[in-house]
């Protein structure tokens, strides 16, 4: 089934507005090599206007962060009766929610490093600080302390000891009122890219993030040209690379996914997967992740964001188009 | 034109591998895009340095482009000398005078803004690696020009008097103990930017004697001496030196527009043969329209007026500021109290950083601020930030600094119960942790009573740490 007209949602108020005018932007031009009538909002007060007067069949969401990728535009595309590329609201809510996403993944017997979460209520109303030492003492140092929700690397800190955890805390609860402390797995950073076709879902080549040794622990540096070297398909042993493949399908399955996802997890020293965790709308810029991995899969941009609409007009119980 | 859009990301790759290496000092990606969000139009920016553009009269910039239109079309639309006009420089001439200096046409050469003068000066001084000494913090615009031409910066605490000139000749013994001979001394003198001091008297002697002693160039960034608000103005470097060893920067961008992009240069014949090279190969000639538009301007003998009405504006807003800031900052924060230019540097408990307090501030509250590292190179600042008054009116920046006083007041409460049980075995080495290490490396030995960008809350305890 071929798009009639595509609306491309991107921006809105989250921090991670560039990255998704980036995305948007690289879309954009795909629609227009792929020779498809396209309209792009950029999401804001005006939304549900905008959707209904782009009369368009499908809604290709580029947004990362707070409001689109957390099922809440596309509660609102559900609403309005406009098919949409990726997760579903449930699935979006479970992935833009990294305590929720790794209390699933223990659940389900997938490997995660240990951790603990707190929201600001637990440290404000319920003395959570007297915790701490003990929460300290079980996970082991280094620490690495995230916000629950937030897309980007920004706010997550590495705490190296005790004494690095309350400033740490501090930042994480800048970006959401519920923090992560994880314990810190030393080993290699794999991304796996899913995506679903005609055969199900479809694990992509593995890209392994190579931090310069300089920007080791500079969580912002990870994902930048020139501070983190991206080798895709990454150079692991078949069985590692199959095993890595399997639980990132694993993943994208209990988490309800649909059309496209990406898995970030860690190879430890002892050969094991911990999987940190999903995003559901990776970015699509030139330096992202899933794209570099459609790419070695021999999937050119345009056919991947054809494949996004594709899956997003066939997707069961897909409501009707508007207008 | 299909072709250019055909950009993969190993295609991508590849051209990072031709990056030059300098381009590796750009800042985080991350922090941009937080950046970029502060534009937005249902956020209270008090981050920019925006002057307030509002208060000049339309009526006035018809009449001078008519004028322009009618009188010197052609050459307005021409391009113009490297050096920019004779009438551009006269009147440059009449604005240095307004500060007490006396310069000649010959020695200038009219640029595209001051930040192409900081830009053609690091070009023309610095080889990779080249010693650049500047102010701690300094103006976040010249970190990534300084960066670009791979400098070695090393900056110079300050206190409510400037530049601490005692620490800078500490500094450069130690450099000259290591065979090495800093190229120039980048400094704000009046009004800085971002920490809003002023150098004093005593100091202004000490430093041009120092660059005299050992023969050093002093590059003194004056762009916002006019815009003074109380007390009797000081001697520019540039006037105490006679131009032998101060380069002079200035602009017409807080006194007329920075839209104009209007800025000049006052350096030695030698120099300033260097910096023309520099200029040819950057941008052959300033904007010959906007310079005609100068000359119009002062033609109508107004400008002084107009620098004064500014100055009204702009007082009435740093009292707001000042205010505000006492109303609805905690305690243990501090700020400096300018006499002039367009900011306040305001210090929080070193567990907050201003960073990630962006973050929230623009999440929660919808108001922005500078963080203080954007002003450091070397990781420092993280607890400060840069606030602006000009750009926006007394009404906003009352509610601005009452918004970011209250995600204040949510980190501190917050971080109170994370400590209250531990206070005793881990204070001290909370107050020590890795930021603050390269901060007190300086100056752990001086007294840190006055220094401009550290809470004195903690002092005591970082000395201990380091």
């Amino acid at each position: 089934m071929t798009p009639r007209r595509v609306a491309v949602l991107k921006g809105g108020p989250s921090l991670e507005r560039q990255v998704s005018m980036r995305s948007a932007a690289r879309v954009e031009d795909a629609l227009e090599r792929l020779e498809l009538d396209h309209v792009s909002i950029d999401v804001g007060g005006t939304l549900v206007d905008d959707l209904r007067a782009a009369d368009a069949d499908v809604a290709f969401v580029a947004l990362h962060g707070r409001g689109g990728e957390d099922g809440t535009v596309q509660e609102l595309l559900e609403i309005v009766g406009i098919p949409y590329t990726g997760s579903g609201v449930l699935a979006c809510m479970r992935c833009m929610d990294k305590v929720l996403t790794k209390h699933m993944l223990r659940e389900a017997a997938l490997p995660t490093p240990d951790f603990f979460a707190f929201s600001e209520i637990a440290f404000k109303e319920l003395g959570a600080g007297e915790a701490l030492p003990a929460i300290e003492e079980r996970l082991g140092f280094p620490v690495v302390v995230k916000p629950a929700a937030q897309g980007s690397a920004l706010g997550i800190k590495f705490a190296r000891d005790a004494r690095d955890v309350p400033e740490a805390l501090i930042a994480a609860f800048s970006y959401d009122d519920r923090v992560l402390l994880e314990r810190h797995v030393e080993g290699r950073e794999l991304a796996v890219s899913l995506l679903e076709g005609d055969a199900g879902v479809e694990a992509l080549p593995i890209v392994e993030a190579k931090p310069r040794q300089e920007y080791f622990f500079d969580f912002e540096a990870r994902y930048e040209i020139g501070k983190t070297d991206f080798v895709c398909p990454a150079d692991l042993p078949a069985d590692v690379t199959a095993r890595a493949r399997e639980v990132a399908t694993d993943v994208y399955r209990l988490l309800g996914c649909y059309g496209f996802a990406r898995v970030d997890m860690i190879l430890s020293a002892g050969g094991e997967t911990q999987v940190l965790e999903a995003q559901a709308i990776p970015g699509l810029t030139e330096t992202s992740l899933l794209p570099q991995a459609a790419e070695a899969a021999g999937i050119t941009f345009e056919q991947l964001v054809l494949r996004m609409l594709e899956q997003a007009l066939a997707r069961d119980g897909s409501p009707a188009p508007a207008g | 034109m299909k072709d250019r859009h055909q950009t993969t990301s190993h295609e991508i790759e590849r051209y990072a591998g031709l990056f030059a290496k300098r381009t590796r000092q750009m800042r985080s990606s991350a922090m941009r895009d937080l950046m970029a969000i502060t534009a937005r139009p249902d956020v209270i920016s008090l981050a920019g340095g925006l002057p307030d553009t509002a208060s000049f009269p339309p009526e006035t910039f018809a009449a001078l482009t008519d004028r322009i239109a009618r009188e010197s079309c052609a050459a307005a639309l021409q391009y113009g000398p490297t050096e920019g006009f004779d009438a551009t420089k006269s009147r440059i001439v009449e604005v240095m005078a307004a500060e007490g200096m006396r310069a000649d046409p010959d020695d200038m050469v009219v640029t595209t803004g001051g930040q192409q003068v900081i830009d053609l000066i690091t070009k023309t001084l610095i080889d990779p690696g080249d010693v650049v000494i500047c102010e701690a913090p300094t103006y976040p615009g010249a970190v990534p020009t300084f960066s670009s031409y791979e400098a070695d910066v090393i900056q110079i605490e300050m206190d409510s008097d400037g530049m601490r000139v005692d620490l800078l000749e500490e500094t450069l013994e130690r450099l000259d103990r290591d065979g090495r001979r800093p190229k120039f001394i980048y400094t704000v003198p009046t009004f800085q930017n971002p920490a809003g001091v002023t150098l004093s008297a005593p100091r202004r002697q000490r430093l041009v004697e120092i660059a005299r002693e050992r023969e050093l160039l002093v590059l003194e960034d004056n762009p916002y001496g006019l815009l003074r608000y109380e007390g009797e103005p000081l001697s520019p470097l540039y006037a105490i030196d006679g131009g032998e060893y101060v380069l002079y920067l200035g602009t017409f961008s807080k006194i007329l527009s920075p839209g104009i992009r209007l800025g000049w240069v006052c350096a030695p014949a030698p120099v300033l043969a260097k910096v023309k090279l520099g200029k040819q190969a950057a941008d052959l000639c300033t904007s010959s329209l906007t310079q005609f538009l100068v000359d119009a301007y002062f033609d109508e003998g107004v400008w002084r007026r107009y620098v004064s009405d500014l100055c009204a504006i702009y007082r009435q807003r740093r009292d707001a500021m000042l205010d505000a800031l006492a109303e609805f900052f905690p305690r243990e924060a501090e700020w400096t109290q300018p006499s002039g230019g367009l900011f306040i540097w305001a210090t929080l408990p070193e567990f907050i950083d201003t960073g990630d307090l962006l973050a929230k501030a623009l999440r929660e509250e919808r108001v922005a601020f500078v963080p203080g590292s954007a002003a450091y190179v070397d990781g420092r600042g993280g607890s400060s930030m840069r606030l602006n008054f000009s750009g926006a009116n007394v009404n906003e920046i009352v509610e601005g600094i009452r918004r970011i006083g209250k995600v204040v007041d949510e980190q501190m409460a917050l971080f109170s119960t994370f400590v209250k049980k531990n206070s005793g075995d881990s204070a001290s080495g909370i107050a020590g942790s890795g930021r603050d290490d390269v901060s007190d490396s300086q100056s752990s030995s001086e007294p840190m009573a006055d220094v401009v960008e550290l809470p004195r809350r903690r002092d005591e305890r970082r000395a201990q740490g380091s």
